[in-house]
């Protein structure tokens, strides 16, 4: 089975029924990536699959076959340095004990991708499915609105 | 010679480990890879409520060779659970007592997963049930009870004009960390057992496993992974899952990693205690407050756990930020055959403070008067002593937050939908910061700080890191007590081989108690690099001032070190059709002595205030046969971004002359005062009082219907 992660080629070798989410994190050492609740309320486990946000914990290997995925390892610039999101967040206050923080940077990437007029109830509305325990989604929203283009 | 370097409290300096939390890097406890990798483990649990168990049959058709197979009879110390008292086993015994559902039984361990679930499948444990108690009213068993007496309130009633009763019900609460608990147990030489987990207090861990495993204090060690979220639910049950782990690790004789998934997380661990408080309160026509007469019943659940100290916390905070001369308290705390309760943020203050802003309210209404003018009558002000009698002596914020709130918050808006009302409530809370009573005394938490000599420090602290930002405000106040840049300070891991034991990390503690420590310890190694040269250490353990008096057998004193005061007010829209609240707008003001971190300090409080949203509102448990009936994520509901209100914090510098900088612990306070607010709100917008968190539709429906 083959598919790219974050711009890499990635193979494996074993049942296609496998859950996204467990090859990520023990096959390919993708940990950032992280399991809340394994039954897609949480969001913790979000990746991006030619662009969607989806969650990986209900997502068989075998459904990604050939697509693009990407995780928040894939995140970062070329040269390593933070994205403005990362950047954002870091300063804003929106990571705090961090676990939902990769699921949270995937669905707020895609938001700002798809828009340009991005207001505060959009972003409510983008990040519904990614829960946070942490920080009452104030500083998660100002950081993401502070992204926009 | 160098610039001075800017100072660093006060300033919101980027987190120390946010690099990694941004990027991926942070390696949670299910994220670390063991080499030669490691077993799974499972724990196999109660099915029923009460009883004992008659056997266990491990299925002779299945291949046990392939697993390990934990019983009681394989404890090497006491089976207990180390807390505070020895009512609770790591495992339950044949024949023994079963007090709960889900309560753990035995435990496997197996190389696979698949390997795991087909030996769990293979195992028959049969009962002979007894009669369960489920209802804190059927209760006969008590935990602990405390009684606070200040005044006569008999006699004192003699005076009323007015007399006002009420009771009030609070519902069970999961913490719902993000990261569900786990564990990896490493058996090592010498017969030592390492934990690497998901925890917030590796000293009771530590101890637990000493119990548990007969362990001296170098054969356990215990070390904190980044931890995805605590809020009290990793205060003592990561003591069973890492003693689980170590059992299984240690028979299996190789690592084993026993991580719950969310469904196990939210069946079998510590939830708020749900309660019962009554009020009764006289007052003059004036409003002037005469007495209150207040009962607490809390639902501890099978095993005692923390809850003494949660039910003393909730008796100190029952009568609320009030100057009442004659106060009686008086409250139990009950056993019944639901799983265990635990420490939640707030710890017992929430449920207390709840009912005596409720009861402002009710009072307020008979009079005739505006709530808020009544609590400023009577309000707690500098000079003013407590229902325990302390004499509040500095840093009172109560009516500075309660004037900040009202100027900052904005006008309400017209809902615009003919079928929702808008309303607005506001509450008034203040919550003790670091142990009750004499607690720091006798724990006696402690810190190290090493100047090393190639010119930085290293703090050395129990004191974890769970997202409140522990790793970053501890440099900052080690490199100013210093005078250096924050880049000359690290943080040494929190792993009990090395560092000292800063006493738990509960309890608003932190920053105020461990974090003076921290101050405490830098101003001396500074004053010592001035004569002598690194590698130099110092230890600071915490030394309570004289002027500090507690009486535990009498409740009488100085109950915390200060307090930090909120005021809340809550905007909700009620959808009279569907019963649905909404808390659309929360403004807190806080006086939080001095803003170490603003942005993390209001990271507080926001996170805080969503927490008691959905106490208040949507986070509702429901039982069946003494098992939680919503034990998944789809059931039990938390807020989202969505059901999220704005929220604005206002933070108030109202120093605390032994705070460090003049800090205080404001890390349980958000927790108090929404769920008040909001059930006022609801009123200012229904007309109905509900009596009951949390406030779902079937009960504004019903409380609506019934008006």
């Amino acid at each position: 089975m083959r598919f790219t992660l974050n711009g890499q080629a990635v193979a494996f070798e074993g049942s296609g029924a496998r859950r996204l989410l467990d090859v990520l994190r023990e096959e390919l050492g993708a940990t950032g990536t992280k399991e809340g609740c394994g039954e897609g309320e949480c969001g913790a486990c979000s990746v991006l699959i030619d662009g969607e946000v989806v969650d990986s914990c209900l997502v068989a290997v075998g459904q990604v076959e050939g697509l693009d995925v990407m995780t928040v390892e894939g995140l970062a610039l070329q040269d390593g340095k933070l994205s403005h999101l990362q950047q954002a967040f870091i300063e804003h206050g929106a990571a705090q004990c961090g676990i939902c923080t990769p699921g949270m940077l995937l669905a707020a990437h895609v938001l700002l991708e798809q828009s340009r007029r991005l207001t505060a109830d959009h972003v409510r509305e983008g990040l519904a499915g990614n829960l946070c325990r942490c920080t009452g989604y104030t500083k998660i929203i100002d950081a993401v609105l502070s992204c926009r283009k | 010679m160098c610039p001075a370097p800017v100072a660093a409290v006060g300033r919101s300096v980027p987190r120390r480990e946010g690099v990694d939390k941004v990027t991926g890097r942070a390696r949670y406890t299910d994220d670390i890879a063991v080499p030669g990798g490691a077993w799974y483990g499972r724990t196999i649990r109660s099915t029923i409520a009460r009883g004992a168990i008659r056997s266990i049959t491990l299925d002779p058709a299945f291949d046990w060779a392939r697993v390990v197979v934990v019983t009681a009879d394989d404890i090497p110390g006491d089976n207990v659970v180390q807390l505070i008292r020895d009512d609770q086993p790591v495992l339950a015994t044949k024949g023994g007592e079963i007090r709960h559902k889900e309560e753990p039984i035995l435990l496997l361990a197996a190389a696979d997963r698949s390997t795991l679930e087909e030996a769990a499948s293979h195992i028959r444990i049969q009962y002979d049930p007894a009669e369960p108690v489920y209802e804190l009213e059927q209760a006969t068993e008590v935990f602990s009870t405390v009684d606070i007496t200040k005044g006569d309130v008999a006699t004192a009633e003699r005076e009323a004009d007015l007399v006002v009763e009420r009771e009030f019900r609070v519902g069970l609460q999961e913490q719902l960390y993000i990261e569900p608990q786990g564990a990896i147990a490493f058996p090592e030489a010498n017969g030592s057992i390492k934990i690497i987990g998901s925890l917030q207090c590796p000293y009771y861990v530590h101890r637990a496993l000493k119990r548990a495993l007969k362990l001296t204090d170098q054969q356990a060690v215990v070390i904190q992974a980044e931890t995805g979220g605590g809020f009290g639910g990793k205060e003592e049950y990561p003591s069973i899952v890492a003693v689980h782990a170590a059992l299984l690790a240690r028979k299996a004789g190789r690592p084993v990693r026993l991580i719950y998934d969310r469904h196990e997380d939210l069946a079998a661990t510590t939830k708020r205690h749900p309660g019962v408080i009554r009020h009764r309160t006289t007052v003059r026509k004036d409003g002037t407050l005469l007495s209150q007469d207040i009962e607490i019943v809390l639902d501890g659940g099978a095993y005692c756990t923390l809850t003494p100290v949660v039910l003393s916390r909730a008796a100190i905070h029952a009568a609320g930020p009030y100057a009442c001369p004659n106060v009686r308290i008086r409250a139990r705390a009950v056993a019944t055959n639901t799983p265990p309760n635990g420490a939640f943020r707030g710890f017992g203050a929430p449920q207390s403070l709840f009912a005596a802003e409720l009861m402002v309210e009710h009072v307020a209404e008979r009079l005739g008067m505006s709530s808020v003018d009544l609590r400023r009558k009577w309000m707690l002000r500098l000079g003013d002593t407590t229902a325990t009698g302390q004499r509040l002596t500095e840093s009172v914020g109560s009516e500075l937050v309660l004037d900040a709130a009202l100027k900052n918050a904005p006008a309400v808006r017209p809902s615009g939908r003919p079928t929702v009302r808008r309303g607005r409530g506001l509450s008034l809370v203040f919550h003790g910061s670091g142990f009750t009573g004499s607690g720091e005394k006798k724990l006696q938490g402690t810190v190290a700080l090493e100047a090393v000599p190639d010119g930085t420090f290293r703090i050395l602290t129990a004191s974890t890191e769970i997202g409140q930002g522990t790793k970053t405000i501890f440099c900052q106040l080690a490199a100013d007590a210093l005078g250096v840049g924050m880049d000359k300070v690290v943080l040494a891991p929190q792993d009990t081989s090395l560092v000292p034991d800063s006493g738990p990390t509960v309890a608003s503690r932190t920053a105020m108690i461990v974090g003076r420590l921290v101050q405490e310890a830098a101003t001396e190694i500074k004053e010592r690099l001035q004569r002598q040269k690194p590698p130099l250490r110092v230890e600071k353990s915490y030394i309570q001032p004289d002027s500090i008096h507690w009486d535990e057998t009498t409740y009488r004193g100085d109950a915390y070190p200060v307090y930090a005061w909120a005021c809340t007010i809550a905007d909700v829209d009620v959808d009279m059709t569907t019963g649905e609240v909404r808390v659309t707008d929360l403004v807190t003001a806080v006086d939080c002595g001095k803003a170490l971190h603003p942005v993390m300090a209001e990271g507080q409080i926001e996170g805080g205030s969503l927490q008691a949203v959905g106490w208040a509102t949507i986070e509702e448990i429901k039982m069946k046969d003494g098992g939680y009936q919503n034990d998944r994520l789809a059931t039990y509901l938390i807020p989202t971004a969505l059901d999220a209100p704005r929220i604005r914090t206002i933070l108030v510098e109202n120093p605390y002359s032994r705070g460090p900088f003049g800090a205080k612990g404001i890390g349980e306070l958000p927790m108090d005062g929404p769920a008040p607010a909001i059930i006022a709100a609801i009123h200012d917008a229904t007309g109905v009082w509900l009596d009951e968190i949390p406030a779902t539709p079937e009960k504004v429906l019903a409380a609506c219907a019934s008006r």
